[in-house]
């Protein structure tokens, strides 16, 4: 699923290299740290993401999975390293980025169409008033075109605040994807769904990042419904990282190193991971599941 | 206004109202304040900030009533005192979360409040202009308020059209609009300061408990019938226009006075379109239709095939 790296001439004497080896990675993070009122949330995250990647955040509650999200948007200065992003500093990239937030969900009375929904995504951003003319009529077509993708068209006419999460999920998906970005950052959207929903929507994120060969960063409570598709891993824990293919990432040796404590990754017989022995999230951070038990810190990966 | 009377010839009736100076300028301060209440009203209905429209409103009358006790004019009153509003909720309020949001929102209602009991009971004998600030009349409507009028609807309109589609999105979907360089903050204080205006304009015709009248109601109506923005919004102004020119007609033949007819019209055709909704509601769909939006998950979508995590239930 990854970008042919470094395909080299078998008779030439000089390398042939492709044109995508010097296209700069979708995502680069050089030993980044970000500090948030006095404590390091996390430091010397180094990883690469090429275009036509899928890659996922992973780590405990308040591990700063999502201020990564926010690092890479440039919306989080860092205190140390540097984060490119599509070849330029983080920040100046926004316009290629496809973002979905954490967790929105629309409130049930708003009247406004799954359709429109979409649609702020291809020129939201412009000033004035949407004038019909060919760049309305490209936006339109633009907009019908995604939420195909998604397959959404039995319900895009509706009032989004009457659709199911996963429906909201599925028009967002086509929202962030609408202005044709080159980078996709989804922070946990899978949470919320129930599982054949999970498994769906990571299906249709894996298909997209496939396809369209647009790099994919996944925040993820859960590697389990992903996991068949990632080829990165960045995983977040105790204020550190460790970055790369899952098989080597989600590991007891690699994961004991980076709480620093014996954790233990399990196998069950259905091929999910599960990781056992993590520490506790540290009690001052103030993620949303702050507080919570042994089992659900322990369950990060686990089945729920 | 016992010498008028109404026949059902229409155009001799709006030639005998029209005649009067101040039933004119009642009609062009209306029309003007319609569209801009109903176009601005759409927003704060899908933004969710009928609560700072509604303080705003009441804040506009002790500016008002403060205004006369300094002998300046009413609308200047009652826009110094709706933007200071604004502002200080658009600056102090967002970042705070709803709760608190609303508890500020509350303070700066209460405060206004009572700074308008002070002025009227500063100025003795203010008693027949109260009923006047607080539930409106088209009597007594200068050229120079609707000349004032004119002058902030046509600016507020330009704004709301320079800021549209940002406006929507930042009000929709905030974080997403924010990531694509829409500065959402900035937003929210220009739509409060709009807002204002547009509240403002309004209380000059509805008073200042009646704005929602014209502010609410018509842009909830027009949500009920369409949930297209560009139709929402076209609709909305045109029921604000047709409720504001029936009320004064209304309220012109007859001794009740405007803010009644004007409430009560906007309302009924609320009723009318919150009951019709409900009722296509109950009937059956269309089977083409129902058959399209009914399933959650298509397991036949041609990105979900292939191998999922076995065994994903647990």
């Amino acid at each position: 699923m990854s970008a042919p790296r470094a395909r080299r001439g078998n008779l030439a004497v000089v390398p042939v290299t492709t044109r995508e080896d010097y296209a700069p990675p979708a995502v680069d993070i050089e030993g980044a740290a970000v500090r948030l009122g006095g404590r390091t949330v996390w430091s010397s995250v180094t990883a690469s993401i090429r275009a036509g990647e899928f890659a996922a955040i992973l780590g405990p509650n308040g591990s700063g999975k999502s201020t990564l999200v926010r690092a890479l948007l440039g919306l989080q200065p860092l205190a140390a390293g540097r984060i490119q992003v599509l070849g330029r500093p983080a920040g100046e990239a926004r316009a290629e980025i496809g973002y979905l937030p954490q967790r929105r969900a629309f409130d049930s009375s708003l009247r406004i169409r799954g359709l429109d929904v979409v649609r702020l995504g291809v020129d939201g951003h412009r000033w004035g008033l949407p004038m019909p003319g060919r760049r309305s009529r490209a936006a339109a077509a633009r907009v019908a075109e995604v939420i195909e993708l998604v397959g959404a068209q039995g319900y895009a006419h509706r009032p989004i605040g009457r659709l199911s999460g996963g429906e909201q999920q599925r028009l967002l998906i086509a929202q962030a994807l609408a202005p044709r970005p080159r980078l996709l950052l989804l922070d946990e959207p899978l949470d919320s769904l129930d599982l054949t929903n999970q498994s769906a929507v990571a299906g249709l994120v894996a298909g997209i990042c496939r396809d369209q060969g647009v790099a994919v960063v996944m925040v993820a409570h859960d590697v389990n419904p992903i996991l068949p598709y990632l080829d990165q891993v960045i995983y977040l824990a105790e204020g550190a990282a460790v970055s790369g293919p899952p098989a080597e990432v989600i590991t007891s040796a690699s994961l004991s190193r980076l709480y620093g404590t014996p954790v233990e990754v399990l196998s069950t017989s259905d091929g999910r991971l599960v990781v056992v022995g993590q520490p506790e999230p540290p009690a001052h951070h103030s993620d949303r599941h702050a507080g919570t038990s042994a089992a659900r810190a322990a369950g990060a990966h686990g089945p729920h | 206004m016992d010498d008028v009377t109404f026949t059902w010839n229409l155009l001799a009736d709006i030639q005998q109202m029209w005649a009067l100076p101040f039933m004119v300028n009642a009609f062009r301060a209306g029309t003007m304040v319609a569209v801009l209440a109903a176009a601005i009203g759409w927003f704060m209905a899908t933004r969710g900030q009928a609560f700072a429209g509604h303080t705003l409103a009441l804040v506009g009358f002790p500016g008002a009533a403060g205004a006369v006790l300094l002998g300046l004019p009413v609308t200047a009153g009652y826009f110094a005192f709706c933007a200071a509003a604004a502002l200080v909720i658009g600056t102090v309020g967002p970042g705070r979360g709803r709760a608190e949001e609303s508890a500020l929102i509350g303070t700066v209602q209460a405060f206004a409040l009572a700074c308008g009991f002070l002025f009227i009971a500063l100025y003795h004998g203010f008693l027949s202009g109260t009923s006047a600030l607080l539930f409106g009349s088209f009597l007594g409507i200068t050229t120079e308020q609707v000349r004032v009028l004119a002058g902030i609807a046509v600016a507020v309109l330009a704004v709301l059209a320079l800021l549209g589609r940002r406006l929507l999105f930042a009000s929709v979907d905030p974080g997403v609009a924010r990531a694509r360089g829409v500065p959402v903050r900035l937003m929210d204080v220009a739509f409060l300061l709009l807002l204002a205006a547009a509240v403002a304009s309004s209380a000059l015709i509805t008073g200042a408990l009646l704005v929602f009248a014209l502010l609410v109601l018509p842009a909830a109506t027009a949500q009920q019938i369409t949930a297209r923005p560009a139709i929402g919004l076209a609709l909305a102004a045109v029921l604000a226009l047709v409720t504001v020119w029936v009320a004064l007609t209304v309220s012109f033949f007859t001794p009740y006075p405007l803010g009644f007819w004007l409430t009560s019209l906007a309302f009924g055709l609320y009723v009318l379109a919150a009951g019709s909704r409900a009722l296509a509601q109950r009937l059956p769909r269309r089977p083409g239709r129902s058959a399209g939006s009914s399933p959650r998950v298509r397991p036949s979508s041609p990105a979900t095939g292939g191998s999922i995590a076995p065994g994903a239930g647990s």
